[in-house]
């Protein structure tokens, strides 16, 4: 791996396998956030699209596996040309949930995705990321324009009755406090979110983000002997794996480190794996999960 | 905006490399199975869970239902509508957002109500902190916080003894059919199992190492069953300790009796009218939060909220 332990770090078992994420779209992204833990840009293709028949593949054995739900990230998932048709065979199956920048969810896409939300007996969620309450906090970040553009995604999700939940990283550091969560609350209120939805991630120390706020310190990696506080079921990884169009992955986060891919079917990915890499360190500080 | 140019380049870790190494890196990462070696894994991976619960019964009908949470108006009205049942089953929480806890314990123990352990009985018996609702929004854990800290306090010591004596889980046999009865779900005592976020497949697959004919659970304060393509059940019986987030002040309980002549159960959910007034104001006596007695009168939920799913959160009022 990038960051070498030199030591035999703790491994996680793999009891269960609820969620299944899809890199649908990649490392390609129509924004280049400063932050972004996999680099994605509109010319990164370290991962590429998933196409529909690849995704199906994929649900299929994770039917006979008993995975509860499916996850969908990128880069940008809506980038994907057979997204939606991703989602409506997804949505057949189980809960659906998107993590979008939210550039590319016009009034029509919103509708149909409405429409695929009401044709399945399962919850689809749609998650929105932002990195600060208005455009001066948010768009050094995220990009020129980026916040006046996601607000109009997200009011175009609320104008069709999709109450999305608006995903804020620690970068911004007010949001760790309540009054920043606050004023989160306050701001989708004020766009008319009556039931505002938040959900706030730590940030990795790697991709991107190295530039931007500097890579880990050597001390920030876990320890052979470390029991996670009595076993690792609040990581992510004890209970999920990711999809890219490389094979199978550890997690959403490693996909740029070829020590995170662990085989090419599901089946293949059944076993432990060890914690070796610093964002584990973060994952198990922060109690971090990547799902809703 | 301006955009890093990668054409023809790969992001590994911190570095930018050719795409050609990182794709020649990541193709032979990993494990690659052959067929047989799969089926062995997925054969390991499904194989049945052990499970050495006596097997009760059997009955023709019995009535189950969780979460009471000191309702003892709604308990007293469950119990008159259960007069006729084999067999009476609360699946746990017990305590936490109503009035008096104590008065739960002599009705459970008169009425010989068969009891599974909640995380609230958990908590309550080992002297944890907290109730271990399995919450993360600071709000729904405050507001958890003060109902766990008074529960905890109107609780007698016998009472949490006995909380400490029941079992995580019962397994149940109506006419042809043996249920599986737990809290939360099989795997853990505070695992929300909600409808619109439960997989067909994932529920089969539980019910096939738990090798049995239906699940029952509460939990998460939502009834629903869905009857499973294999035509066995899963049910959350519901909660009578406060309504269901859909504006009705009544609360729900599941009944499910055999059929004659089928294998398939007759499952019920049913509305449980009950005294909400005389609850709010004992509510109102004891200091309880205004937020609480609010979804009694009205039957929305004030808080609790963050852990429901899309589709749940869309039906809510708040």
């Amino acid at each position: 791996m990038e960051t070498e332990t030199r030591y035999d770090p703790p491994r996680v078992e793999l009891p269960v396998l609820d969620t299944l994420w899809f890199q649908v779209s990649g490392t390609l992204c129509n924004l280049a956030c400063h932050h972004c833990l996999v680099s994605a840009s509109p010319t990164n293709r370290t991962h590429d699209h998933l196409s529909l028949e690849t995704v199906g593949r994929y649900l299929e054995e994770a039917r006979e596996l008993g995975v509860r739900e499916f996850y969908f990230t990128g880069g940008e998932p809506f980038l994907n040309p057979e997204m939606e048709a991703i989602l409506k065979a997804t949505l057949a199956l189980g809960p659906a949930t998107v993590l979008t920048n939210g550039l590319l969810l016009t009034r029509e896409r919103c509708r149909r995705l409405r429409a695929l939300a009401d044709a399945s007996e399962y919850s689809l969620d749609l998650r929105v990321s932002l990195d600060g309450w208005d455009a001066e906090s948010n768009d050094p970040i995220r990009g020129e324009g980026s916040f006046v553009r996601v607000l109009r995604g997200v009011e175009n999700l609320v104008a069709v009755g999709i109450n999305p939940v608006l995903t804020v990283t620690e970068v911004c550091r007010e949001v760790a406090a309540d009054e920043g969560k606050q004023r989160f609350f306050e701001m989708l209120r004020g766009i008319g979110i009556d039931k505002p939805r938040l959900k706030v991630l730590p940030v990795f120390q790697i991709g991107a983000e190295v530039e931007r706020g500097g890579a880990y310190a050597d001390w920030q990696r876990l320890r052979p002997g470390d029991d996670g506080g009595g076993g690792w079921d609040h990581l992510q990884c004890s209970s999920c794996r990711m999809v890219t169009s490389r094979g199978v992955w550890v997690c959403p986060i490693l996909v740029n480190e070829p020590a995170g891919k662990m085989g090419e079917t599901l089946t293949d990915t059944l076993v432990s794996f060890p914690l070796g890499h610093q964002a584990c360190w973060t994952c198990h500080v922060q109690g971090a999960s990547c799902k809703t | 905006m301006s955009f890093p140019d990668h054409s023809g380049k790969a992001t590994w870790g911190n570095r930018i490399v050719e795409l050609d190494d990182f794709a020649a890196a990541a193709s032979q990462a990993g494990r690659r199975l052959d067929e047989a070696q799969r089926r062995g894994e997925r054969d390991r991976w499904l194989r049945p869970i052990e499970d050495a619960t006596e097997v009760e019964g059997p009955f023709e009908h019995i009535v189950v239902f969780g979460g009471v949470y000191s309702n003892h108006h709604a308990l007293r009205a469950l119990l008159d509508a259960a007069h006729s049942a084999d067999a009476v089953y609360c699946l746990g929480d017990l305590g936490g957002f109503g009035p008096h806890p104590e008065k739960i314990h002599s009705l459970l123990v008169e009425h010989d109500v068969r009891v599974i352990q909640g995380n609230y009985e958990q908590s309550l018996s080992t002297g944890a902190e907290d109730c271990n609702c399995g919450y993360t929004d600071p709000r729904d854990n405050h507001f958890a916080e003060l109902s766990y800290r008074y529960t905890d306090e109107h609780c007698s010591a016998a009472f949490k003894r006995w909380m400490g004596t029941l079992p995580e889980r019962r397994r149940v046999r109506i006419g042809e059919r043996e249920l599986l009865l737990i809290h939360g779900s099989p795997r853990r005592v505070n695992e929300f199992l909600f409808e619109s976020t439960s997989a067909v497949s994932f529920l089969e697959t539980m019910l096939d190492r738990e090798h049995c004919d239906g699940l029952i659970g509460t939990h998460t304060g939502l009834h629903w069953h869905r009857r499973l393509p294999s035509g066995r059940d899963v049910i959350n019986a519901g909660v009578i300790g406060r309504p269901a987030n859909d504006g009705n002040t009544h609360v729900w309980y599941t009944t499910i009796e055999a059929r004659k002549g089928s294998a398939a159960l007759d499952v019920r959910q049913r509305p449980l009218e009950y005294d909400h007034l005389a609850l709010a104001q004992e509510m109102r006596d004891e200091e309880l939060p205004p937020e609480f007695i609010e979804t009694i009168l009205t039957g929305w939920w004030t808080t609790c909220l963050e852990v429901l799913p899309a589709r749940e959160r869309s039906r809510s009022k708040y």
